[in-house]
């Protein structure tokens, strides 16, 4: 009985720990913390999109930013997901997503419900609808209000790297 | 040879210009305040067609984009029932507009529209935009996406674009109740201080 609840004890440990590492990967951000990801005057290209697990066309993209991420890694781009789930549902639909889908680009949840003041500052012909992506370099920018497949997305991104 | 290497650079120039153009929605799609807004003859959940010209005595629209399928959406619905109840009888009804594409989200259907709108007690009219033709025309890209419009003798002047309040999650911490607020201004012939505000809401389904 003792060996039983021991073991007991150590798998509810086990699970604990695992899911404390994703508690602790998940950034969660106001849009004042945000913005510097937004206008970095590096070398690298830097695509981010925002998006949420309830938005059908933005999980339809995901894999396609997660492709993009995996191969042009090495080339000076850097994928940012920036989450806009509820944050009631970060821990039963936002983490679970992450780690059943093994996203590898960095996932950022955006936890501002002041839209009308950051929106604008996103860009300035975004109405709100997602998904919705930021390209951008030290020198250009582009936003898009549409979805991409991948071969849409890497021509984009090339456009930065030429 | 040389031609065809022409016409293949020709070619790609198009095709990138396309692209181009395509990359980014168009500023300047849809109504701007101050326009003059379409009327439209729309299938009511109860079969009825409906048109903005039946409501003869009201002095405007509260014209709402939404959806049964978008959590933004379904986070306003009580909030879109309470501003039907209060200003329909002040002369501004809610009529709400179902804008996405049913086969790509069947959840939007007229019988899940029927059952929702019966479940929640809406008494507003919440219709189907079949065939879409109605949301351009408007230039809603988002469900929740509201059009505050004032009867004129010119037609129904676009008076206010954008977000019920500014709070979408939780209807207790709002601060600023916009819509509210415009059309309050509106009954009072005052100028209405925000026209146009921006929220996050899902892309509606072409």
């Amino acid at each position: 009985m003792k060996n039983i609840l021991l073991i007991t004890i150590l798998i509810v440990f086990s699970c604990k720990s695992e899911n404390n590492e994703v508690v602790e990967e998940l950034k969660v951000y106001d849009f004042e913390a945000l913005e510097p990801l937004l206008n970095k005057t590096d070398d690298k290209v830097h695509v981010i999109n925002f998006w949420a697990t309830w938005c059908a066309p933005c999980i339809k993209e995901l894999p396609y930013f997660e492709e993009l991420n995996a191969n042009y890694k090495s080339k000076n781009v850097e994928v940012v997901l920036v989450s806009l789930d509820f944050p009631k549902q970060y821990d039963n639909k936002l983490k679970p997503y992450i780690i059943k889908n093994k996203l590898m680009s960095q996932v950022i949840a955006l936890d501002d419900t002041d839209t009308n003041t950051w929106i604008p500052k996103v860009d300035e012909d975004w109405s709100g609808a997602i998904p919705a992506t930021i390209i951008y370099n030290k020198d250009k920018r582009r936003f898009y209000e549409r979805s991409f497949n991948y071969e849409e997305l890497q021509k984009e991104v090339k456009n930065f790297l030429n | 040879m040389k031609k065809i290497v022409k016409l293949m650079v020709a070619a790609t120039m198009v095709l990138g210009v396309s692209a181009f153009t395509n990359g980014k929605k168009e500023i300047g799609d849809g109504y701007k305040v101050g326009d003059i807004a379409t009327d439209f003859k729309l299938e009511n959940i109860d079969g009825k067609m409906v048109s903005l010209s039946d409501f003869e005595d009201a002095k405007g629209f509260i014209v709402t984009f939404t959806c049964n399928t978008c959590p933004f959406a379904v986070a306003y619905e009580d909030r879109v029932e309470a501003l039907n109840k209060k200003y329909a009888k002040l002369g501004y009804p809610v009529i709400a507009i179902m804008p996405n594409n049913t086969d790509v989200k069947p959840g939007d259907n007229m019988e899940q529209m029927k059952k929702r709108a019966k479940e929640k007690g809406f008494t507003f009219p919440y219709l189907m935009d079949k065939g879409q033709k109605v949301y351009p025309q408007y230039g809603a890209t988002k469900t929740p996406h509201i059009y505050i419009l004032q009867k004129s003798k010119k037609g129904n002047v676009v008076k206010y674009i954008g977000a019920i309040d500014d709070n979408s999650r939780d209807a207790s911490m709002v601060k600023e109740k916009y819509v509210e607020n415009a059309v309050d201004a509106l009954l009072e012939g005052e100028e209405i201080k925000v026209k146009e505000t921006r929220a996050i809401g899902c892309s509606i389904k072409v």
